[in-house]
């Protein structure tokens, strides 16, 4: 910063005319300050090189070198140099029937997992968030317990599911069915099966994630003033109406903003998948997402260029919806 | 009656409330409950139906068994796992709290020009996820492949943690810095000595999220390691897990070795693991 001149006024005016104070060189009591004023440049940008290089590095590069890879045909191990190939690889994609098929499948299926877990998982976290927003005793443990699962890394989470949902009719969803349905219930193959495979991965991705939603929603919830409240009730306002006219305006921000950050998280679904189906026995189709496209495109048929084009596609669509949230999130904070 | 204070609550809505909430923290923990109870279970039992959460013939069997199963040669190999996962965290973490606080402050606190040009940059790369240059990463860096290097190096700078010291900094008064800086400090003794110790809460809470994520990471290891002597322990999960004919005691006995590095942490650090990411979304 500026001022190591504290006598001056107007901080703002020297903030943003610094060459002019450092030209002077009429003040010899204090000769180390303006040099020092105007190495600032040097050192912030030394300050920053580090981390914006790896940035450049291993983001920019790649991204730029993954649309570059996207119109070519690249394949890993191939003694062929990679041949330009314009923007075929998209129009198979889309339109080659052995291509497109996968992928399609790949993107509706993300579509679903969106279209479900967004909503659901919302309303749940925000369930739990409001259950959670009280002054009781061991509030505090009910709520670690809550977020516990959002500390269990997805390989795990993937794993401990695949014994639940196990096929036999001694898993434990289907012994569990079995006894409340007196018997009638037999063995059912949760993960194999394709009405039920993403549903599978459905319900294992919102017992590990709510509770990440739930603690942002708690913070919101925290922050809307205790007064309201105590109006609302004061005008006799029942349980309901204050929950629809004091909590939710109250977090409106907060619960656009979880609801497009889980959208954009959605699209970005891949480990369980990729467990599920690698030793699980989970249905491949009916659950491959985009990212799993992409990754075995890339590794088991070493068609790197192809998998270009899907990361490209995936990236295009987790842009416009963050661009969306920024939007959507922006003008409510600024209020 | 006061949804909010609580102060005015009867006995049994009391009672109700932790009624309710034990039922949902019951089921909701189940999956949990499922893990350390048939880590704990001869194999056999696991996959028994509702059996498998009665506490029967409990023991630590499974645990030598993944200990000793995965130690074939003299190299240890579970430990040998574990350290990897525990080096690669280690150097993710501490090295982008540095490079990234660092270049945080850069941009938020010095004035320089083209400095809004470059946060600008930091911000446009925030909005590329990991997994959209996964995939080029992977062919740029094919003969990587394998290197304990290659799992580290592109996850130390980090746009979300630049981001997130950058919005902590920001809230830091002037007159502090400016105090320093009448003292004779320069930039670089300004941060390191004066903004770095009072940061200890965003420090810790950009520690914890990189770990966790660290600690979690899959689709990269899958891309880049086949060679089990450098394999993290989430990988080497996946693989074990998928093992013919799967020994159920033994993979959640590993599920629980594989989570407890973080679930203590959580429990020390509980308070800024749910700050930092309430934080960044209540900011964000």
């Amino acid at each position: 910063m500026t001022s190591a001149e504290p006598a001056h006024a107007a901080p703002h005016a020297r903030e943003k005319a610094p060459p002019v104070t450092a030209e002077k060189p009429a003040r010899p009591a204090r000769p180390a300050r303006p040099v020092r004023k105007n190495r600032d440049w040097l050192h912030g940008l030394l300050m920053s090189t580090p981390a914006v290089a790896g940035l450049v590095a291993f983001v920019g590069v790649p991204f730029g070198y993954a649309v570059v890879l996207s119109f070519y045909n690249v394949r890993l191990g191939s003694p062929l140099a990679p041949a330009f190939f314009g923007l075929e690889q998209y129009r198979r994609l889309f339109t080659d029937p052995d291509l497109s098929g996968p992928f399609l499948r790949a993107l509706l299926n993300n579509l679903t997992f969106a279209v479900v877990v967004v909503p659901v998982q919302t309303a749940l976290a925000l369930g739990l968030a409001i259950l959670l927003n009280r002054k009781l005793k061991a509030i505090g443990l009910f709520r670690s317990l809550f977020f516990m699962p959002v500390v269990f890394p997805m390989a795990l989470v993937a794993v401990i599911w695949r014994l639940i949902l196990a096929r036999s009719d001694q898993g434990m969803l289907n012994s569990a069915l079995h006894a409340v349905s007196f018997g009638n219930w037999g063995a059912f193959d949760w993960l194999g099966d394709s009405a039920t495979a993403m549903a599978s991965i459905i319900v294992l991705s919102v017992w590990q994630g709510v509770g990440f939603q739930m603690v942002i929603l708690l913070a919101g919830l925290q922050q809307i003033p205790g007064e309201l409240y105590e109006a609302a009730e004061l005008d006799r306002a029942s349980r309901w109406q204050q929950f629809r006219h004091v909590t939710l305006p109250g977090i409106r921000g907060t619960l656009v903003f979880v609801a497009m950050l889980t959208s954009v998280l959605s699209f970005r679904v891949f480990d369980q998948v990729y467990v599920l189906v690698k030793g699980g026995g989970l249905n491949e189709d009916a659950a491959r997402t985009v990212m799993y496209q992409a990754v075995t495109t890339a590794f088991d048929q070493n068609n790197v260029g192809q998998a270009s084009a899907i990361t490209v596609v995936f990236f295009l669509i987790v842009v416009v919806l963050t661009l969306i949230q920024r939007r959507v999130v922006r003008p409510d904070n600024e209020d | 009656m006061s949804i909010h204070t609580g102060l005015t609550r009867t006995p049994l809505r009391r009672f109700l409330d932790y009624a309710v909430l034990s039922v949902l923290a019951f089921i909701f923990a189940l999956p949990v409950i499922y893990l350390f109870m048939g880590s704990l279970k001869p194999s056999d039992e696991v996959l028994n139906g509702l059996s498998g959460f009665l506490p029967t013939h409990l023991s630590f069997d499974n645990y030598t068994a993944v200990l000793d199963s995965l130690n074939s040669d003299s190299t240890g190999y579970f430990w040998r796992f574990m350290g990897i996962s525990l080096l690669l965290s280690f150097v993710v973490v501490t090295g982008g709290l540095f490079i990234n606080s660092m270049a945080a402050y850069g941009l938020s606190r010095l004035k320089w020009r083209g400095r809004n040009a470059v946060f600008t940059l930091v911000l446009l790369l925030l909005l590329v996820p990991f997994e959209s240059v996964a995939v080029p990463l992977f062919y740029m860096f094919n003969d990587q492949r394998n290197t304990l290097f290659i799992q580290a190096i592109p996850f130390i700078a980090n746009a979300f943690s630049v981001y997130q010291f950058h919005t902590f900094f920001r809230s830091i008064p002037p007159s502090i810095e400016e105090a320093a800086r009448l003292d004779g400090a320069g930039p670089w003794r300004t941060f390191f000595a004066i903004i770095v110790p009072m940061s200890k809460p965003a420090f810790a809470s950009v520690a914890i999220l990189t770990f966790l994520i660290q600690w979690g990471s899959f689709l990269w290891p899958v891309l880049m390691v086949s060679d089990p002597s450098v394999r993290p322990l989430p990988l080497e999960m996946s693989v074990f897990q998928a093992q013919l004919p799967p020994d159920w005691g033994q993979i959640l006995a590993f599920g629980v070795l594989l989570v407890l590095p973080v679930l203590i942490v959580f429990a020390f650090f509980q308070r800024w693991f749910v700050q930092g990411v309430a934080s960044s979304a209540v900011k964000g």
